[in-house]
């Protein structure tokens, strides 16, 4: 599993790459409410804000960590949004994208150093 | 944030683990560990205390306080009655909102309490106008809030104020307590100023009863929203007058037109005029379809035309669902009234509601 800056997680699936948010994301967003996920075979760039997330407190993006075409989203989420709160790393991922380059997975930071950035 | 003020419950806010912001130039709790869905549901089902220690405490001492009080704001002062409290707002010559303030006669003086973002400047608005103006330092200001507000207060101190609105000076084991019978969440409760160097421990034995929890600036927020209440500098500011804000109810009989003392305060004539032909636009409930929150600022259209705007949006953690307030033409405002809002770029549906979104629990 890798970790972006802005507190994603991506978790390798065959080819595809699994994209949630971290605990410290989830924590720091406080309870979620509203889930809006991207449609699914639609083709995204880089750093495309993709996924809005609504908590009590404010709305914030989810940016595409690689470029690629998205496969499937999880639309439970819409249903029970809380589940970010909840299960963050497990039951709440919220897209899976086909990346054009998985090279671009693997500059991202592993655990030891999402560790440090979080402190 | 050291060129924050701290309140005297600081440090217990701290070691409660509340999650500290800056509001208002004060250091403050936004929410505590539970988070804010769960503080506003306890809140709802059993008692809140909140510390509101960042808002303005002001005495009013002199025979002709009322008389040079009632010259500021659309209300009765003169009539009120010693151990009542009233809501008040300082307007401007434009008939604008320049705070909302609650106001309290307690026999030798009156009791101000106004917003922490606007003290500064409704001391010196006061100080212009009326003598023996005291800023009250030196003391806390503690809500408890919720259903079972009065048998927390009961667990801590034996006198309070019995209904709604009532105030009372008690002596206690915490020092001599200033207590109004209100707050900020459409629920039972009360509001107490407590002098600073007690209100720790006044706070401890409170929050030592069962039904009692710390609550953050987070969840007073979606409460206020919940009931119906303006957050002033976002829903009502210099620019809003209260008939616009729909709270002419807040304008006592005797100061408006054919009154005993109609007039006579900043902006009458702007108010008296839209009391006659009805406002522009007016402040209403806004309900929005599906779960996306739509928060202030949001724009809202009838059609092609522009209808209005949002000023105060949350997820209603008591209903499930957002709810918004705002501003819309007058003619749009009738409860039910089919609208748009533009949300992240797409257009979004929604309609005026009645306010409140959840009944006051008050006792009367």
């Amino acid at each position: 599993m890798k970790f972006t800056e802005d507190h994603e997680w991506l978790r390798p699936e065959d080819d595809l790459l699994v994209v949630g948010i971290t605990e410290h994301a989830s924590s720091q967003l406080g309870d979620v409410v509203f889930v809006e996920l991207p449609e699914p075979e639609t083709q995204v760039a880089k750093g495309d804000e993709i996924v809005v997330i609504e908590s009590v407190k404010a709305a914030s993006d989810i940016a595409a960590p690689v470029e690629g075409e998205i496969v499937a989203v999880n639309e439970k989420l819409m249903e029970n949004p809380a589940m970010v709160n909840e299960d963050p790393l497990g039951e709440a991922w919220f897209f899976k994208i086909k990346p054009t380059d998985m090279s671009e997975y693997e500059a991202y930071m592993d655990e030891d150093a999402y560790q440090d950035l979080v402190g | 944030m050291s060129d924050l003020n701290r309140t005297p419950l600081f440090a217990l806010n701290a070691e409660l683990g509340g999650k500290m912001v800056g509001f208002a130039g004060w250091e403050m709790p936004v929410q505590f560990a539970p988070g804010v869905m769960k503080e506003h549901l306890h809140c709802r089902a059993a008692c809140g205390l909140f510390d509101v220690s960042h808002m303005g405490q002001v005495l009013l001492h002199g025979a002709g306080a009322a008389e040079a009080l009632e010259a500021l704001v659309p209300v009765d002062i003169i009539g009120l009655k010693p151990g009542r409290q009233r809501y008040a707002l300082f307007t401007n010559d434009e008939g604008g909102i320049l705070d909302d303030l609650m106001v309290a006669n307690y026999g030798d003086r009156l009791m101000v309490v106004v917003n922490a973002a606007n003290a500064e400047a409704d001391i010196a608005h006061l100080k212009r106008h009326i003598e023996g103006v005291e800023v009250v330092e030196n003391r806390a200001l503690i809500a408890l809030q919720g259903p079972k507000a009065e048998a927390v207060l009961a667990s801590a101190i034996e006198d309070f104020p019995a209904r709604f609105m009532d105030i009372a000076e008690v002596e206690s084991a915490f020092g001599d307590l200033w207590i109004s019978r209100s707050g900020y969440t459409g629920e039972d409760g009360f509001e107490v100023s407590v002098p600073a160097n007690r209100a720790e421990d006044f706070a401890r034995k409170l929050l030592a009863h069962e039904a009692c929890e710390p609550i953050g600036l987070g969840a007073r927020d979606s409460l206020r929203l919940e009931a119906g209440l303006c957050l002033h500098g976002q829903d009502i500011d210099a620019t809003t007058t209260p008939v616009e804000a729909a709270l002419t109810w807040a304008l006592s009989k005797a100061r408006k037109p054919g009154g005993a003392r109609a007039g006579g305060y900043p902006g009458a004539a702007v108010i008296e005029a839209q009391l006659a032909d009805g406002p522009a636009r007016l402040r209403v409930g806004l309900a929005p379809e599906g779960r996306a929150p739509m928060r202030a600022g949001v724009e809202l259209f009838s059609g092609d035309d522009p209808a209005g705007t949002i000023t105060s949006g949350a997820f209603s953690p008591c209903l499930e669902r957002p709810i918004s307030m705002g501003y819309v033409s007058a003619a749009l405002a009738s409860p039910g009234t089919a609208l748009e809002a533009e949300l992240r770029g797409r257009r979004q549906p929604l309609q005026t509601a009645t306010l409140p979104f959840i009944p006051a629990n008050f006792k009367r």
